[in-house]
């Protein structure tokens, strides 16, 4: 309702850590702040039969410390520690950074690799938008102006799944100049369905299908496929120079940090 | 208590309770009745002529008072000065304290806003209506030194280098002509800057009435700057105080006189209202001085065995747009510094300073050492590859020795001011590090497949500039003592130091003792804080004040007691009749006996001796990571033979304060320009300090062998070692850890992209 009459010209709080810096620098200058933070109903972490979900107002640091999530969903709880410093985590909150949708955050990346699907609430009622469509540009997403994102489902983690995950920060907790979240469902020692999504290096999290057919049907340490499947990231990808890193240089750190994450998930690490 | 029994005593720090607790007053925290907030509206094109400024819809701004431009300024405007090193070459290029006719920097002031609170004011830069026909921006020093027409500064003068001359000494012909090994490189030293927790700030109060300017929020300088706001505003020096407060970090950057502080004055003048400007963080990266920006083409000679015999060269510095207070310290120090504390017979370098379309340079802790001492550094580990000789070898042949001190420098500044280093043992220091850091030592074999490799860099460094240093010590009838110094505080720990140092000479328990620093209220006159200065000349000037105290003190017990001065002993704050205890009088009683000429109060100025050199060695432990090009800094070590240590524990946070501060500019924090002089890099999100997880274990240890003879304690500086040499030493350890692949580490800073990079050019190179 609020968000309706306020034409556009409203901003949701979450936990703050990304667009009170924006505030602070004058680059957004909404007339009306709307702050979700007392919403009980909004945060927290479930069972359903599907699998989990979590509560958009859920700040980072539940989500790391959270029993559930390390035993349902061991990539993301691998994952999270990279995000960031503590206090950000203690403070910041899953949706927030998903709305906010920066396309060097490790959440975005997280929600593409595991197949999350976005729960949003609008004065149309409810609807639910998997991560493959939810991230749509730099800081863009399929959120309405009406909408709000409530609830995160992330379905089921197979047992005999692995995973890797690798980012590079030039100092521990800054956005990562380049990332990889990598899993793969294996049939004996050979990859069998697999995801790659390398994150830092376009303007949302990209998934590498091209990448996961080469590393499919061969064994995680296998060296001609890894070969390959380095010469697909730096074929696939074309990242943006910025102050920080080079497109060339991003693509390299893709690249290495591909290999890292598949070695990581077939224990080679 | 004997005198001379707290030199060399870890006394803890007087001022942490206090800034611990929250409970010190820094200039934000101060606030006046009737106080109005000033914003400036800076010039966001990098060179440009001025074609329109209207101010008349920001001053409708409801809760702005007053809007001012150049225009509006009452008579000429005031030009800023050179307090250092000024040459008459740059006095075309001084700034004024706002934008006439031109913009030549982007964040160069054109503007000024006043009103109820900064958010207002802020709001009302929107209103204002700047036009500005471009003109060719100057980004680099080869387009500074092939500017003409429009893409001159100052077009009446005809070039954009503000400085150029030579300095050297021996026969460097003869040198290079018999040398066995010569190598020629080009570095570059990058533009970064101090970045203090706390950005800069005053209050200005002109009252018109009274005819009194006072400038709350001053530090470093104040009694210089008073002079100079006094001469701008047509008032005598009684009658502009300047106060300082509690100081976020100084670094050489804060307390200059900078065109804020005349804009805040001339906004109080005009408003009749206490005027506060608090500098933003977006402020402070285009607004407060930048630094370094060096470049450097050296040529070494040598013998086969290693032993220098000449360097030549030349450096040029980027000073941006405007030549600042700190004058030519920057390029005249990297020139100067270039031969360092190596005998090099012969050397000889021009030293060239250009203007460009970019923030103003100045000082910053260690200018001019840092560029020198990586260029110089760099060399000798390259020339050590050239020979096949270890580094640690090469330096100990060419280091100055005990028997060869003093050493006489020759010309190596354009004000002809001769340069001597005093003492000190350079190879002895240098094996203290070798130890520490056992360089020796078979090199380790690790597992954790990086690339791990040392570095080592030395270097000297002078202290205890500036012509003197006044002090003042007063005795309360309570007992207490107040001194004052004309060397200000930044964090740095110098009231502990001054305590320590007037507890000492008068014999007394610190506690005893309250220090008040730097404002002009408190002193007649006094010179400020810098060039590792505080401890050696203010300390100085207290025990030269604390003697004057007691000698004064003695002469009116002896006529109290009776007794001929030499028959009384003095200790504690009491002074006795020899054998007689009975027969005693406190200073405090003296001083309230003596109340009618304003008690014990004494004020001396300490004349400067020639300057203390302080010769210290650093070295790193880095690992590269093969695949990302990451670099960490694992261990570091530094030693430095600092002259007799006054407090170790302040020397060794000092030491490494500064190498952290080291390893941030040498791997993270660069201002980056685009071709249009835009400064990209105006935010934390972009200049990238380091924090907690990026700090190795640093040892830092300070000896004490070597005394300077210049000052009655032996004090050398001890704040700038601990960052003079870390890009050199973190630079010639990555140089190392590559291999072949490191002879192209020339530029600070090092950044991982540069570093895999080159491991991928080796790479192919070998395929």
């Amino acid at each position: 309702m609020i968000l309706q009459n306020a034409q556009g010209d409203a901003r949701i709080i979450a936990g703050g850590q990304s667009l009170m810096p924006m505030l602070n620098f004058r680059l957004a200058t909404p007339t009306l702040l709307v702050d979700l933070n007392r919403i009980a109903a909004l945060s927290g972490i479930g069972m359903t039969d599907e699998g989990l979900r979590i509560g958009a107002m859920t700040r980072t640091r539940d989500i790391e410390t959270s029993a559930l999530i390390a035993q349902h969903q061991p990539l993301i709880a691998h994952a999270v520690p990279h995000i960031a410093h503590l206090p950000i985590r203690s403070r910041g909150t899953i949706g927030g950074s998903l709305s906010h949708a920066d396309p060097a955050a490790e959440f975005p990346a997280l929600m593409l690799a595991v197949d999350a699907q976005m729960v949003l609430h609008g004065p149309q009622g409810a609807r639910v938008v998997p991560a493959g469509e939810y991230f749509q540009g730099l800081f863009e997403t399929a959120t309405k102006s009406a909408e709000i994102l409530t609830h995160i489902d992330l379905p089921h983690w197979p047992e005999a799944r692995r995973f890797g995950f690798q980012e590079y920060s030039r100092r521990r907790g800054d956005f990562a100049l380049a990332g990889i979240a990598f899993w793969a469902d294996m049939d004996g020692d050979i990859c069998g369905e697999c995801r790659v999504v390398a994150f830092g290096v376009s303007d949302r999290p990209v998934r590498l299908h091209g990448v996961e057919q080469i590393l499919q049907s061969h064994p995680l340490n296998d060296a001609d496929a890894m070969l390959q499947a380095r010469d697909a990231v730096d074929d696939l990808l074309e990242p943006d120079s910025d102050l920080q890193a080079s497109a060339e240089y991003r693509r390299m750190l893709a690249a290495e940090l591909l290999q890292r994450a598949v070695h990581a998930a077939g224990g080679m690490a | 208590m004997a005198q001379g029994s707290l030199i060399g005593q870890s006394l803890p720090r007087v001022e942490d309770d206090r800034l611990l607790d929250g409970a010190g007053c820094y200039i934000d925290d101060v606030a006046l009745p009737g106080m109005m907030h000033m914003a400036i509206l800076r010039s966001s094109d990098a060179h440009g002529r001025i074609t329109a400024l209207d101010c008349s819809a920001a001053r409708l701004v409801p809760g702005v008072i007053d809007v001012f431009t150049a225009e509006d300024w009452p008579q000429d405007m005031p030009v800023i000065p050179m307090r250092l090193i000024p040459l008459e070459s740059s006095v075309p290029f001084l700034q004024r304290p706002l934008a006439q006719g031109k913009v030549r920097y982007v964040g160069e002031p054109v503007a000024v806003v006043v009103a109820r609170d900064r958010r207002t004011a802020e709001d009302a830069l929107e209103f204002l209506e700047l036009e500005i026909e471009a003109l060719p921006p100057v980004v680099t020093r080869d387009q500074a030194l092939a500017a003409t027409g429009d893409a001159l500064m100052v077009p009446e003068v005809g070039t954009n280098i503000s400085a150029q001359y030579q300095i050297g000494r021996g026969d460097i012909e003869d040198a290079f002509a018999r040398a066995d090994v010569t190598l020629k490189k080009t570095f570059q030293s990058h533009r970064h800057t101090a970045v203090p927790l706390e950005t800069r700030g005053t209050i200005a109060v002109f009252d018109i009435a009274a005819g009194k300017l006072t400038i709350h929020g001053a530090s470093k300088v104040t009694f210089f700057n008073r002079a100079e706001l006094a001469k701008a505003f047509n008032l005598r020096n009684d009658q502009v105080d300047l106060i300082t407060s509690d100081i976020g970090g100084g670094f050489g950057v804060r307390g200059e006189l900078y065109p804020e502080y005349y804009l805040a004055a001339e906004a109080s003048r005009r408003t009749g209202r206490p005027v506060k400007w608090i500098e933003d963080r977006r402020e402070h990266f285009a607004a407060t001085n930048h630094s370094r920006d060096v470049d450097c083409e050296l040529e070494i000679a040598a013998l086969k065995d290693g032993t220098i015999l000449g360097m030549r060269g030349q450096v040029r510095a980027d000073m941006g747009a405007y030549i600042r207070t700190n004058g030519n310290v920057v390029p005249a120090k990297a020139g100067q510094f270039l031969p360092g504390p190596y005998r090099v017979p012969a050397f000889a370098c021009e030293v060239l300073a250009l203007v460009t379309n970019k923030t103003p340079v100045g000082t910053y802790r260690g200018p001019g050492r840092i560029e020198a001492n990586f260029f110089r550094e760099r060399m000798l580990d390259c020339l050590a590859d050239e020979l096949g000789m270890d580094p640690a070898a090469l330096r100990m042949k060419n280091l100055l020795g005990a028997a060869e001190m003093p050493f006489d420098t020759g010309d190596l500044l354009p004000n002809a001011q001769k340069v001597v280093f005093d003492s000190g043992d350079y190879p002895a220091t240098f094996r203290k590090l070798l130890d520490e850091c056992d360089w020796d030592a078979p090199a380790q074999v690790h597992s954790d497949g990086r690339l791990h490799a040392m570095g080592l860099a030395c270097f000297n460094e002078s202290s205890g500039g500036g012509l003197y240093e006044n002090a003042r010590i007063s005795v309360a009838a309570s007992g207490q003592i107040t001194v004052s110094t004309g060397s200000s505080s930044m964090g740095q720990g110098v009231e502990t130091a001054i305590r320590q140092i007037c507890a000492d000479a008068l014999s007394m328990a610190p506690e005893r003792i309250t220090v008040a620093l730097s404002s002009t209220t408190l002193l007649s006159d006094g010179v400020g804080s810098f060039h590792s200065r505080s401890t050696v000349m203010a300390g100085s000037a207290v025990g030269q004040a604390a003697a004057e105290l007691l000698d004064q003190a003695r002469g009116e017990a002896g006529r109290r007691l009776n007794a001929a001065p030499a028959e009384l002993d003095y200790s504690d704050g009491v002074f006795r009749v020899m054998g007689q205890s009975d027969r005693s009088i406190r200073l405090s009683d003296l001083s309230a006996m003596l109340s009618d000429q304003g008690g014990l109060d004494v004020e001396s100025r300490y004349e400067q001796a020639p300057l203390g050199f302080s010769f210290g060695a650093h070295a790193a432990h880095v690992a590269i990571d093969p695949g990302t090009g990451d670099i960490e800094v694992l261990d570091y070590w530094v030693v430095e033979d600092v002259g007799r240590v006054l407090n170790p524990a302040l020397v060794e946070g000092q030491t490494i304060g500064g190498v952290v501060q080291g390893l941030g500019d040498a791997l993270y924090g660069e201002l980056v320009y685009d071709d249009m002089g835009q400064l990209l890099t105006a935010s934390f999100a972009d200049y990238l300090l380091p924090t907690s997880t990026e700090v190795p274990d640093i040892r830092a240890v300070a000896t004490g062998d070597y005394p300077s003879p210049h000052n009655p304690y032996g004090f050398k500086g001890a704040g700038e070692g601990g960052i003079v040499a870390v890009a050199a030493a973190v630079g010639n350890a990555i140089a190392r850890a590559i291999g072949p692949a490191g002879d192209a580490i020339c530029q600070t800073p090092f950044h991982p992209e540069k570093i895999l990079t080159l491991l991928h050019a080796a790479k192919k190179g070998k395929q």
